[in-house]
């Protein structure tokens, strides 16, 4: 059943008379900052938005309704406890303004969490200042940047990114005026290195690398490309989006990184999907810890305080407003302490083992794996090219079908290299029951592909809105709603 | 099965190109390329004008499920672009080898078309693949 949109529900003079003011303030403004029309909002009772916004939270896909293997996206359960101890009053109520004597607490969370980063990465130092990813992506090149431009390297502008890469890490590189050279991945997964040692050179800035790589697997490779790329005088980036994979086990620092994102929302539980809000935590090895972006919190003694240009006057500078996402990183950090660092450990090898269990049951059912010689890390690709070729059912099309299942969909075409391919991550959270059941729904719906393939390129059927046209989507975005006969 | 035209030129880059009668080149991508994208939502070209090297990216074509670059065949200037893509992306997935052409290009160097791969050798390259 569809639901009806807000503003389809609106009656003229409907409103919710416990949510609004019934005697108004004469407020004098001038008449230039009036509106001549009131503003076009949907007239509804407070039940109606209650029930409306209820119904619709019912129809989402999220962790607490259903399993939900996105690959590379570490969808995690997040732990009740974290928000519960995040939302304390002295936590709720801080001011970002109040000073930092008020303020010990907070900032001791802050800094005990830099600290127990800095720890399980092995690097020098952590900046909790990007709000997402992609900022810290970008605040990890602007400092490889800024530190060859205090070298008076000026002409280094070559960033190395590797053909699975997240579409996110050329992006990155480019937005810091960079150019990107592509490495070629070889048939098991791995970096092809007589395509990097061809590729490095005088203008190499630095690599971006994400170990384990998009493709599930683990670079096996690392300390030798670590080599070649510091004997060409560029830096080694890290991507922290499969930190999840190695977590209490291999750190980055050990294994020649000069600097790293951390994508708090996924590796440390953070709740993420639908837009945030995020944390991408940066790390940094001693060559780069002046460039860090501020503020970042220092301790003398028994106290702490807020480090900014004056401590770091070659920072690349301010990201944030204040320090990122305050509420954010009070959860990674609260999810940490209740780990420690056994429980950490713990997190990499039961990631590892159900992505390995899930891998190992559906060849054995049949599926193909991209790169079966393999281990997986926390996350693998199955490849439908056959079902594609054989029955027409394509990777989208068994994506639909597992939501008739009860299923968030995996990862679909992505990464690029693989056709057909679904990239698949169970995460450590989940039981073997569940995994099970998703293996069972896979068998079903390969088997139905073989009986009535049009089934499956007909699903969802059982969702409130069937195959939606992402092609007219795109082409003629339009996302406003206006009254009806109303121009666009 | 993606058509092959006997009589054009490819890359390895699943792009193809058509010797014209005034010397110039016509340049798009193959129908292999366009089933394995997807429907374009979008298709960014070149400036008219503009010098390329070979293996420059020069063009942005992008779909539901990817964006891709697409990469200047040989050495030369930009002669023109087809404008309809703007409004009609589709075109690249309807006509690969007609309406949906991408851009045309004046080669520098005009031997620079025999080091490319004939219909036999890129069907070739897509047998492998498959």
């Amino acid at each position: 059943m569809t639901e009806s949109l807000i503003f389809e529900q609106s009656r003229a003079g409907r409103f919710a008379r416990a949510q609004a003011p019934v005697v108004r303030e004469d407020v004098e403004l001038p008449a230039d900052c009036l509106r001549a029309e009131p503003p076009m909002l949907p007239e509804v009772s407070e039940l109606q938005a209650v029930r409306h916004y209820t119904r619709l939270s019912q129809r989402n896909f999220s962790i607490d309704t259903h399993f939900y293997p996105l690959g590379s996206c570490t969808m995690k359960y997040n732990p009740r406890a974290c928000n519960t101890l995040a939302m304390l009053p002295g936590f709720r109520g801080r001011h970002p303004y109040a000073p930092a004597s008020h303020s010990q607490g907070f900032l001791a969370c802050m800094f005990e969490l830099q600290e127990m980063l800095k720890g399980v990465t092995g690097m020098q130092a952590v900046s909790l200042t990007p709000m997402a990813g992609a900022q810290g992506e970008l605040a990890g090149v602007l400092m490889i940047r800024a530190y060859h431009h205090a070298r008076n390297e000026t002409h280094r502008n070559e960033i190395l990114v590797p053909d699975a890469a997240h579409g996110t890490n050329p992006a990155t590189a480019v937005m810091c005026g960079m150019k990107v050279v592509e490495l070629p991945t070889d048939a098991d997964g791995d970096v092809d290195i007589a395509a990097l040692e061809q590729a490095v050179g005088p203008n190499t800035a630095g690599i971006m690398l994400t170990n384990p790589s998009t493709v599930g697997v683990f670079e096996r490779k690392i300390e030798q490309i670590a080599k070649i790329v510091h004997g060409a005088g560029g830096l080694l980036y890290y991507d922290g989006a499969n930190l999840n994979a190695i977590l209490g086990k291999v750190r980055p620092g050990d294994m020649g990184f000069d600097v790293i994102h951390m994508n708090l929302h996924k590796t440390f539980s953070t709740p993420h999907g639908g837009g945030g809000p995020g944390s991408g935590a940066v790390g940094v090895g001693a060559r780069l810890k002046p460039f860090m972006p501020i503020p970042v919190v220092g301790r003398e003694g028994d106290r702490y305080r807020w480090q900014d240009e004056k401590d770091l006057p070659q920072s690349i500078g301010r990201l944030s407003g204040f320090m990122g996402n305050a509420g954010v990183l009070l959860r990674a950090y609260i999810y940490m302490r209740m780990l420690g660092h056994e429980g950490m450990r713990q997190v990499g090898e039961f990631a590892t083992l159900n992505a390995n269990y899930l891998a190992a049951r559906l060849k054995a059912a049949g599926f193909e794996l991209a790169y079966p010689r393999r281990r997986a890390s926390h996350e693998f690709i199955v490849t439908l090219k056959r079902m594609a070729k054989d029955q027409g059912v394509t990777a989208m099309d068994v994506a639909k079908a597992l939501l008739d299942y009860g299923y968030h969909a995996p990862t679909t075409y992505f990464p690029l290299l693989v056709p057909e391919c679904l990239l698949i991550e169970p995460t450590e959270t989940e039981s073997k029951e569940v995994l099970d059941g998703f293996v069972d729904a896979m068998c079903d719906i390969m088997e139905r592909a073989a009986r009535d393939a049009e089934h499956l390129k007909g699903a969802p059927w059982t969702l409130p809105v069937r195959r939606l046209d992402d092609v007219r989507a795109a082409r003629q975005l339009d996302v406003a709603w206006r009254p009806e006969g109303a121009d666009a | 099965m993606s058509e092959v035209p006997l009589e054009l030129k490819y890359t390895s880059d699943h792009e193809w190109l058509r010797l014209e009668d005034d010397g110039s080149v016509v340049v798009g991508v193959t129908d292999h390329a366009q089933a394995a994208l997807g429907e374009l939502v979008f298709v960014e070209l070149p400036e008219a004008g503009s010098e390329v090297v070979q293996g420059d990216a020069c063009a942005v074509v992008e779909s539901v499920k990817a964006a891709s670059d697409v990469y200047a065949p040989v050495t030369g200037e930009i002669m023109g672009i087809n404008e309809n893509l703007g409004d009609a992306p589709e075109k690249v997935n309807q006509e690969p080898y007609g309406d949906g052409w991408l851009f045309r290009m004046r080669l520098a160097d005009p031997d620079a078309l025999d080091e490319l791969l004939d219909a036999e050798a890129y069907q070739a390259l897509l047998d492998e693949l498959d």
